[in-house]
């Protein structure tokens, strides 16, 4: 294989990447602050990609259509914390973890039983014709779909140096002193519950102009699963850094395995990747050490 | 009432240690047996071969699921897989002649070990980092399963399972068949019953609860995690290749795939942790439930006069089993096994329930 080749595809596996830290972005986020683990974040970016849909299905522009759905996300996060989570607070983890996979199988049918299972494309009207950079061609979504994961990396580190960031960090810190000094812990995580459901809104949107919509969204789930661990649980930086990592050894090690294993070797690498990461450094590259090991 | 303490002097050990020392427990136990042994005869083969026989094979896999989760307190969302590895291999080792008992043996062996893999991952974190890395293994071990021609007989492949035979004559009849899936699951269950009174079961109970105190104690949890994991591994292998072998007849990667270890871990969750009663209402439950809400959902269809689009009518009871979950977790997290128990205490000293405590 020519160094060209290998190049392209780890550029564009890059940003990839950084598109798989966005759907990340959201796992890190709830984790931060409640240290529940979302399995159902996959499930999240899928009905948000179809709530936009939906808004634009009433006849509204695409560009107005997604606030309106990035709305709407907001409010359904804040309702799955408080109806599903909040009464969970202080469960054994199993629970909790049964908890976000029930949710994940209710939102993904219950998306499926409202809209239906056909695929529908979701045009933001970005060229198809490849960017010339030199000699490699990368995909245009892919590099808006990083440039905006890049963005809200952005927006998120600015956010949290706010008054309602620091509230949130106080949290993620430890909560039981965040609520000594008057600290209302339960909105703080609605709060980043909230902010999840709005980024998986915007992954959804990008993820269904990369591939359609449909229910093959929710498969994200693993990947995403891998960039948060192997970042860190709760490290949004760590995240972006993550995701590039895989996005590249994802798209490098598919082009070497694919002709070698007859195909689909991308879940294997995913698979590979958490795995090692668990054993090797349970805290990932930057998250904190104070995870309980055995 | 039903179930009279009074009376009931327990004057020895053996009294004392027995699985049912009330009566009343052990005549429905009995009883339960007997209709059980005797369902051939009153129950239609449809009933017979789709719901029940399905209900105890997968009673037997959510035992084993049970002893590693509710038991030794370990996670493992990888269970399918484990099922899968064991129908795998006692198909492909009565392809080779090997006799199905042996052969089922030899596929809960092959699990068993490959489920010590996913016990190293247990030696080393605990909580959600070994619920997550067994997923990953779930995901490995499926595209091992799918991606090499020699177990799976090739991509998209049914790989199809040689009849049944026991001591060298061929099981054909559904009465055979689901005394072979009975047989196991009674198996199993006594199993499981004995646990909770043997030195594996108390150190499993004590490696759960805190493992630097059970390692205080003299209780090695190195040892003891291994043991969990290779024990449910084998129960878990064996009830693959009794489902194989007695349901589907034809062995395909999708039939443990991920979404099978959720629903195996829903079975656990629903039926209730470390509770083997709720083992069988949690499997009966979530196998249940689909045909049951489907049949119900036709009827408000029908009774309140409006219509369904195709596909919300596929979707609905996949939703609604989703909303079961959650709505379980949220009002009994201890699920069926504990309202059963609730039910039984409240019986135990009816008409006086003041005595309680």
């Amino acid at each position: 294989m020519d160094i060209a080749l290998l190049l392209e595809s780890a550029v564009n596996g890059a940003l990839v990447g950084l598109m798989y830290a966005l759907v990340a972005i959201g796992i890190v986020l709830i984790y931060k602050s409640s240290s529940v683990p979302n399995l159902a974040q996959g499930a999240m970016v899928m009905l948000g990609a179809y709530v936009v849909l939906a808004f634009a299905g009433l006849g509204l522009p695409l560009w107005a259509a997604i606030p309106f759905g990035i709305l709407a996300m907001f409010g359904i996060g804040i309702a799955i914390e408080r109806f599903a989570l909040r009464r969970l607070a202080g469960r054994p983890i199993i629970m909790i973890l049964m908890m976000t996979l029930g949710l994940d199988i209710f939102l993904r049918a219950g998306t499926l039983a409202i809209w239906g299972a056909t695929a529908r494309p979701m045009q933001l009207g970005i060229d198809d014709a490849p960017l010339f950079v030199g000699p490699l061609l990368i995909n245009r979504t892919y590099a808006v779909g990083a440039a905006i994961a890049v963005a809200m990396f952005g927006l998120f580190v600015l956010f949290f140096r706010t008054r309602v960031g620091t509230v949130l960090r106080a949290i993620s810190d430890d909560y039981t002193a965040a609520w000594s000094v008057g600290i209302s812990v339960e909105r703080g995580i609605a709060l980043s519950w909230a902010m999840a459901a709005v980024v998986a809104a915007i992954a959804g949107v990008l993820w269904g102009s990369v591939q359609g919509v449909d229910q093959s969204l929710a498969l994200l789930l693993l990947k995403s699963v891998a960039v948060a661990v192997l970042g860190g649980l709760d490290s949004i930086g760590g995240a972006l850094i993550a995701g590039v990592m895989i996005g590249m050894i994802e798209a490098v090690a598919s082009a070497y395995l694919d002709p070698m294993v007859g195909g689909a070797s991308r879940e294997l690498v995913d698979a590979a990747i958490l795995i090692l990461t668990i054993l090797v450094r349970p805290h990932g590259l930057f998250g904190r050490h104070d995870i309980e090991r055995v | 009432m039903l179930f009279r303490q009074a009376g009931i002097f327990h004057t020895g050990y053996d009294a004392d240690r027995a699985l049912f020392p009330i009566p009343a427990d052990r005549i429905m136990i009995g009883g339960l047996l007997v209709l059980a042994i005797l369902a051939p005869f009153y129950l239609n083969s449809l009933y017979l071969s789709s719901f029940v026989l399905p209900w105890l094979v997968w009673t037997a896999a959510t035992l084993g699921l049970n002893l590693i989760i509710g038991w030794a307190g370990q996670f493992h969302l990888g269970y399918a897989a484990v099922m899968g590895i064991g129908a795998y291999a006692t198909v492909h080792a009565t392809r080779f002649g090997v006799p199905w008992e042996i052969a089922a043996v030899l596929g809960g062996l092959t699990a068993a070990m490959i489920g010590l893999v996913f016990a190293f991952a247990s030696l080393r974190v605990k909580g959600l980092y070994l619920a997550l890395s067994t997923l990953a293994m779930q995901f490995v071990v499926d595209w091992t399963i799918t991606h090499v021609p020699a177990i799976s007989g090739g991509t998209q492949a049914t790989l199809q399972a040689p009849d049944i035979r026991l001591l060298g004559l061929p099981v054909r009849s559904e009465a055979g068949l689901y005394y072979i899936a009975l047989a196991w699951c009674v198996l199993v269950t006594l199993f499981m019953l004995n646990l909770r009174r043997t030195a594996l079961g108390r150190a499993l109970v004590a490696v759960r609860e805190k493992d630097y105190a059970a390692a205080v104690i003299g209780v090695s949890s190195f040892y003891f995690k291994l043991v969990a994991f290779a024990t449910s591994s084998f129960i878990g292998g064996v009830s693959g290749a009794v489902l194989i072998g007695t349901f589907y007849h034809a062995v395909t990667p999708e039939q443990f795939s991920v979404d099978v270890s959720i629903q195996a871990l829903a079975m656990v969750i629903v039926g209730g942790l470390a509770s083997i009663i709720g083992s069988y209402f949690g499997a009966g439950f979530i196998l249940l439930m689909p045909g049951i809400m489907n049949s119900f959902i036709s009827w408000l269809a029908t009774e309140f006069g409006f219509s369904l689009g195709i596909e919300t009518l596929a979707h609905l009871p996949h939703a609604l089993y989703g909303a079961l979950i959650v709505a379980f977790l949220l009002v009994e997290p201890l699920g069926l096994g504990k309202i059963y128990g609730n039910i039984r205490d409240y019986l135990l000293v009816w008409p006086f329930g003041y005595t309680k405590k």
